[in-house]
Parts: C-alpha cells; structure tokens; sequence
C-alpha cells in the first residue's frame, strides 16, 4: 500500500518538474526534442533486449533444469559468466573484442546482446526459482495423464510459475533500462549520450542532466505499471482455473 | 583474422591492472559503508510516525531506484558543482554509488525491520525505554543480523558496478583496460583480464555470503 503511495507521489512530482521546467527553461525546448529521439534509442534497446533476456532465460532455466549433462553444463557457464562480471565489462567485450574472432556487429546489435545476455542470466534463476515452487503434484498429474515432460511444463507448469515470476521481472525489466545508459559508451546514441552530447555543446548542465532522470523514471514507471497489469491479469486466469 | 593470446603481454599488463583493482577495490568498500549507513537513516525515515517524512523518503528511494547510476554519476559530478559542491571524481563516484545502493539496502532493512515481534516493541514502551533506546538496544541489534546475506548481495553488485567510475575518469579497473588497450591496439587482453577478475571475485565473495548465510541460521535457531 505505501509502495503504491510512493510511486503515486514520485509521478505527481515527476509530472510537476517536467512541465515546470519546460515552463520556465527556454532552453528545455530546445534540447527535448534531441533528448526524445535519444530517448526512443533508449526504449528500442529496453524492448530488444527484454526480448533477448526472455529467450535466453528461458533456454538457459531449462537447459540448467532438464538438459543432458553437456547442455546443463553450458547452461551453468553462462549464467555464472554474466551473473558473476560486470555489464559494462560484457558490453566492451562484445563490442572490442569479438572482432578479433571475426564477428563485427553493429553498437545497436551488441548492445541488445549484451543487455539481454546479462539480464537473461538473473532471469535464469528467476525462472528456475519459479517453476519449483509449482507444487510436485502438478508433475505427477501430467504424468499420469500420459503427457510427455515437455507438453507438461508448457501446457501445466510454465502457465502456474508465471505468476510467480512476473514481479522479479519486472525489477528486472527496471535494472534492464537503467542499464541500457551504459550503451553511451560505445558511442550509441542512447538518452544519456544524448545527454553527454548536449552538455557538452550547451553548458546547461542542471536543467539536461535532471531532465534526463526525469526521462529514465517517467519510463520506468510506464514499465512498472505495465507490470503491475500484467500481474493482475496473470492472477486472475489462475484464481479461474482452481475455482 | 586469426586470434591470438599474448602471452607477454599479458605479463607485461598484469601489474598495472593489478595496481589499478586496489581504486576498485577502495570504491567498493567505502562505497558499501556508506550505503548500509544511508539505506539504515532511510529504513529508519521510512518508519517515522510523520506521513511527509514516511512518504518523501518513499519517493526518494523510489526516484533513486528506477534512474541508472550512470546519470546518477553524472549528476553528482557535474551537477553539484553548479550549487558550488565541488568534488574530485573518485569522492563523486563513491558518493554516486553510496546512494544509489543505499536506496536497495534500505529495502532490505525494512525487510528486517518489519519482521520484529510487535510484543518487542510493547515490552520496550512497558519497559518505558525512550524510542531511542528502543531502537538502538532492542529493535535494531535483532533487525540486523538476519538481513545480512541479502546485504551482502548488494555488496557484490556494487562491486559489479565500479567500472562505471570509468565514465568520469577514475582510474580503476575498466579505465586502466580502456587506456592499456587504446595504447597498444590490443583491447583483447586487458577485458578479458577485468573479466576475470570480477568473475573470480564475484564468485569468491558469493561463496562467503553463502557461508556467512549458513553461520548466521545455526546462530538464529534456523527459522
């Protein structure tokens, strides 16, 4: 209830500063449009990558869950790799270093790659983590009605953990946007090298700087109440089912 | 293009990335007392019996949490000096990541907080301790310990973090790789050592939180 109440007081502020520097700064006129299109940048590497953590957490859960030893294994690596170094670390070595295997990709490519990868090696475990607490039974009972284990862990088990995982992913989805800032330094013009940009050629470092945080939270609270959503609408399928 | 590991080089490198881990190193600690103390005054401010105060702390913690720290950085670095606080890049980055995960340690004493028996609190006012002594002697010494694993956590995503400092040109870990691989055109060696080493340290302080979490269940009856 108080979380609520505190995401409703930072959106009144957040809506008060925003129209009250567009208000009062001349300038933020100028420089919000710049600042938008970095933001659109923003949000296109947010989706890819959500997109990319999604699969890759997938495969990797249930590789680590049921894979034959050498997928389990590999499962293992990668969630530790990207679990156990830094993003910032795994973006420069994406983009320095797997040219010299031979594989060039664009800033844009490797950015979504190494977010996703990164982000989809916590999802791992938050999926991990929900798929067994779906009670035993629920196996047992696709068992007995003769389905195989891939049809019940999608048509049984993945539907009932989904609750479960959708509010740490959304937290994920969050630390996925606010990751995203660090694409500036491999020169993608995201929202915060945007920021960089204008900052340098204006000066007006306050008014750029909070407008920006103000950018990155407006985002992120379209991303929670989404989620927030989506939770409800999950819930309510299962509450149906067992009723 | 063939792929080759420079064996010389890396010989060659090693001692000055090694030099260079003691600044991550140092952001890392400093970093971390000062968020267990800032998320315990924001715990703390969440909890007072004024609803302003509840609700701004709320707020602020909510802003810190859903903005990256890389602006966050910025803004402490560029930003502050226009009202005249003026600091070096390495204060400015511990001070960056100091709030920020200060902002999430807060969470996770409320956590602690919250899981107190309301009877401890009656027995403290039956007792007639002042809400200091309440807290300083009752409430936190037992809200602490059990939350400490997840703070531990938070310690090692700090960590994880440091080489965002890079951005404002503090020479810790990524800098260092950064500067060693524009210099001689071989980026392959040095991210591959930063690597490895937050790989090896990532695990290693991982293990010791598991460890610490262990020691702590055998201490606290293992509920």
């Amino acid at each position: 209830m108080e979380q609520v109440q505190s995401r409703l007081v930072v959106a009144i502020v957040l809506s008060f500063f925003l129209g009250l520097m567009v208000a009062t700064f001349a300038d933020v006129r100028v420089f919000l449009p710049e600042l938008l299109r970095g933001a659109w940048i923003t949000i296109q590497i947010t989706a890819g990558g959500i997109v990319v953590a999604i699969l890759a957490a997938l495969a990797a859960a249930i590789g680590k869950m049921y894979g034959p030893r050498p997928v389990r294994w590999l499962a293992i690596t990668y969630i530790e790799i990207f679990r156990g170094t830094s993003a910032l670390v795994q973006l420069f070595w994406l983009f320095f270093v797997l040219p010299y295997f031979g594989v060039t990709l664009e800033p844009f490519t490797v950015g979504i790659a190494a977010l996703g990868l990164n982000v989809g090696a916590y999802g791992a475990e938050v999926i991990r983590g929900a798929i067994q607490s779906v009670d035993r039974g629920q196996w047992e009972a696709s068992r007995a009605l003769n389905m195989t284990r891939m049809q019940a862990l999608r048509r049984i088990i993945l539907p009932q953990a989904l609750v479960a995982m959708i509010p740490p992913w959304g937290n994920l989805f969050i630390e996925l946007l606010k990751a995203t800032a660090l694409v500036s330094m491999i020169s993608l013009g995201d929202l915060a090298f945007k920021a960089q940009q204008m900052n340098q050629n204006t000066l007006k470092t306050v008014e750029i700087f909070s407008l920006v945080l103000l950018i990155y939270l407006a985002i992120a609270l379209v991303i929670t109440s989404l989620m927030r959503a989506l939770e409800r609408k999950a819930a309510k399928g299962l509450s149906r089912g067992r009723g | 293009m063939t792929f080759e590991w420079d064996w010389a080089y890396t010989q060659e490198i090693l001692p000055i990335l090694g030099k260079a881990s003691i600044i991550t190193v140092q952001a890392t600690v400093i970093g971390f007392i000062l968020a267990a103390l800032i998320g315990l005054v924001f715990a703390l401010l969440r909890m007072s019996t004024l609803a302003p105060v509840r609700l701004a702390t709320g707020a602020v913690v909510e802003f810190i949490r859903s903005t990256p720290l890389l602006i966050q950085i910025f803004f402490v670095y560029f930003v502050l000096p226009e009202f005249g606080v003026t600091m070096d890049a390495m204060t400015a980055g511990i001070l960056a990541l100091g709030l920020h995960y200060g902002s999430y340690c807060s969470e996770v004493y409320r956590a602690g907080l919250d899981n107190i028996p309301k009877g401890q609190w009656e027995a403290a006012t039956a007792l007639n301790l002042s809400t200091l002594t309440t807290f300083k002697d009752i409430i936190i010494p037992q809200a602490i310990p059990p939350v400490v694993p997840a703070l531990g956590n938070y310690l090692v995503a700090l960590f994880k973090e440091t080489p965002l400092l890079s951005a404002i040109a503090v020479l810790e870990l990524m800098q260092t790789a950064k500067i060693l691989g524009s210099e001689s055109f071989q980026y392959t060696e040095p991210i591959t050592l930063v690597g490895l080493f937050f790989l090896f340290f990532s695990l290693v302080s991982a293990a010791l939180v598991r460890q610490v979490e262990a020691w702590l269940k055998t201490r606290h009856g293992g509920a």
